[in-house]
């Protein structure tokens, strides 16, 4: 029974950061129709600038993830003009493979800048506290509650402001929120900026209790794709949902099944999923 | 006619400058590194008639490729089998695996299909890592025979082994040739502009994507055979997603969808990263960017960017012609009203 609990526990932590992750990928497939695979060098260098800040100028944890936020979601909106803008009308295949080139290239630049040796980092809030009967550092409770709260504010942004309702639109209908006078690029722009700075929120929650290093985003990334079909594509409840039911799967599959197949669980649930429903398991309808 | 015997005359060109290849060069380096190459150019040519004549883009193939070398090598190491036969039989087991994930991948689409591959690929990769009573795990395969003789000739040398990958390549080449010039060809093609098009003139999209899913995995289970007996050890990293993703640079640099493209793709690559050899771990540094640049700019490669070239030039040639024969033409009425006038 207390396994259990602590297991729960885990799996809503690794729940909460695969959501995080899987929410930036899904607003941009909404958007604009491209499974971005350039989503985990983003998760990855989100890590890294806070790692760095923290380390070298010994900035503050919240305020180094705040700058990594930023400069992650920049990198976000400079993919977007340099790379996705110019193929908005090419075919599906082209996007999948530039993303897959800035992916190749931004994984070579974090180890050209930071090496390829594996790194902790750091929290202020390593103390170990005691929550109903469990252990658990201060730092994984802390993921749960920003992750959650970041879930709010982005459902708020989305569902009370004039802005937010512009992205559902564009998800919508690309051509109707260009009719009704939605400056489309600007909202693709936009989402991009959400995008990056989601995944590095999630980076930098999560850098505490796993490791630094420039191929971190792989795996993670294969999840949110996972989680993203788990709740259909574009769906931001879908990928909340989705981020943990496959939290949960995994931590109690590492205990219950073995350790070492953990990593297959997710992608066996995809395989599983899609070979019974070829479309994903809930098909878009908006958000 | 012309553009026909030009193209054969290409062929002939890369066919005897492969065969003369080692006899003007003895050293044994850039033996290796052709022999390399044609390997890749194998699982290339697999690759290409998937995602360039289909238009199915699989993140697998590294997958099928390392099952292809981990059959061979367990064949041939641990049963003891003949080499030739455990060839024979590391390339039906690929495409056997290859039927059976392709009659599940091929009911997704587009983006699906790419995750789907993407995450079959990874399963590849980690059961092979992690499956340790059966390949070995991360210390990988060591001690893969070389292919045997057959009857005089054998293959010990770097020399021969050169010149039997060669020849499994033109076979490759030959096979794609004849696939892509025949109506089956043109089917993938028709699948590829529009499935639903396709379809409706009666086409049985499903049977033939099936068939390209298999013949494209029979390949990269071969060169993955080849790959296995030439470089004689094997490790799970082999299946890894940076397999993948160099097979797709290559096949992207030389023009997805051209029959061309992967030798050209593989042999620049190859060579030049070679030559950039320093760089090493920091080559992507270089072929991300050029991956991306090329998919805006040139989304067909070195081979579509100069087929193109040749049709823009070809279509001006004959344009100017037409004004000439026009400018004669009215010319020509004119001295005729004269004559009549006069």
């Amino acid at each position: 029974m207390d396994i259990l609990t602590q297991q729960l526990f885990n799996g809503l932590t690794i729940g909460s950061v695969y959501s995080l992750v899987a929410l930036g990928l899904t607003l941009v497939y909404g958007i604009l129709h491209i499974p971005n695979f350039a989503h985990g060098a983003l998760y990855m260098l989100g890590a890294y600038i806070t790692l760095t800040l923290m380390l070298l100028w010994g900035v503050h944890y919240w305020i180094a993830m705040a700058v990594s936020v930023l400069v992650v979601g920049l990198l976000g909106v400079i993919m977007d003009r340099l790379v996705f803008h110019p193929l908005r009308n090419a075919p599906p295949i082209h996007d999948k493979i530039a993303a897959i080139g800035i992916l190749l290239f931004l994984e070579a630049f974090a180890q050209l800048i930071w090496g390829a040796d594996y790194r902790t980092m750091e929290t202020p809030y390593g103390q170990v506290i005691d929550l109903f009967g469990m252990t658990a550092t201060m730092q994984r409770v802390l993921i749960n509650i920003g992750a959650i709260v970041v879930m709010i504010l982005l459902f708020l942004f989305l569902k009370k402001t004039y802005i937010g309702s512009t992205i559902i639109a564009m998800a919508q209908n690309r051509e109707g929120a260009h009719l009704v006078g939605i400056n489309t690029n600007k909202v693709a722009m936009l989402t991009f900026m959400i995008s990056g700075g989601l995944a590095a929120i999630a980076a930098s929650l999560s850098a505490p209790i796993n490791l630094v290093f420039p191929g971190m985003g792989h795996l993670v990334i294969l999840k949110a794709f996972v989680i993203i079909i788990l709740g259909g594509m574009g769906s931001v409840p879908g990928a909340i949902l989705g981020g943990y039911i496959l939290g949960f799967t995994e931590s109690l599959g590492a205990t219950y099944l073995s350790n070492d197949y953990k990593d297959i669980i997710a992608f066996l649930m995809l395989v599983v999923i899609l070979s019974i429903k070829p479309k994903g398991l809930f098909s878009r309808e908006g958000f | 006619m012309g553009s026909l015997l030009k193209k054969r005359g290409w062929i002939i060109g890369f066919i005897l400058a492969a065969i003369l290849f080692p006899f003007v060069s003895q050293n044994e380096y850039f033996l290796h590194i052709l022999t390399l190459a044609f390997i890749w150019m194998i699982a290339v040519y697999g690759l290409n008639l998937l995602a360039g004549y289909t238009g199915y883009l699989s993140l697998a193939h590294a997958g099928f490729f390392a099952i292809g070398a981990y059959t061979l090598g367990l064949l041939t190491v641990k049963a003891g089998l003949n080499y030739w036969i455990a060839l024979v039989l590391a390339c039906f087991l690929t495409s056997a695996i290859g039927a059976v994930v392709g009659l599940v991948a091929l009911r997704t689409r587009e983006h699906f299909f790419a995750i789907y591959t993407l995450c079959v690929g990874y399963i590849i990769y980690l059961v092979i890592d992690k499956w340790d009573s059966l390949t070995g795990g991360v210390r990988g395969l060591i001690g893969i025979p070389a292919p045997t003789s057959v009857g005089p000739i054998s293959f010990q040398t770097p020399l021969s082994q050169y010149y039997l990958i060669l020849f499994f390549l033109l076979f490759t080449v030959l096979v794609m040739y004849r696939i892509i010039h025949s109506l089956t060809g043109r089917t993938f093609i028709a699948i590829r502009n529009s499935e639903d098009l396709a379809q409706t003139i009666g086409i049985s999209t499903m049977k033939n994507k099936l068939l390209v899913f298999v013949i494209s995995t029979f390949f990269a289970g071969l060169a993955g055979a080849l790959y296995a007996s030439f470089i004689r050890f094997i490790g799970p990293d082999i299946g890894y997603i940076t397999i993948i993703f160099d097979l797709l640079t290559y096949l992207l640099v030389g023009g997805i969808g051209t029959l061309a493209g992967p030798i050209v793709g593989t042999f620049l690559i190859v060579t030049v990263s070679q030559s950039l050899q320093f760089l090493q771990d920091y080559r992507m540094l270089i072929f991300g960017p050029l991956l991306t640049l090329l998919i805006i700019f040139y989304p067909r490669g070195i081979v579509g960017a100069y087929h193109d070239w040749r049709m823009k030039s070809l279509a001006k040639k004959k344009q100017q012609l037409n004004r000439k024969q026009t400018y004669v033409h009215t010319q020509s009425t004119e001295t005729e009203k004269k004559i009549k006038e006069g």
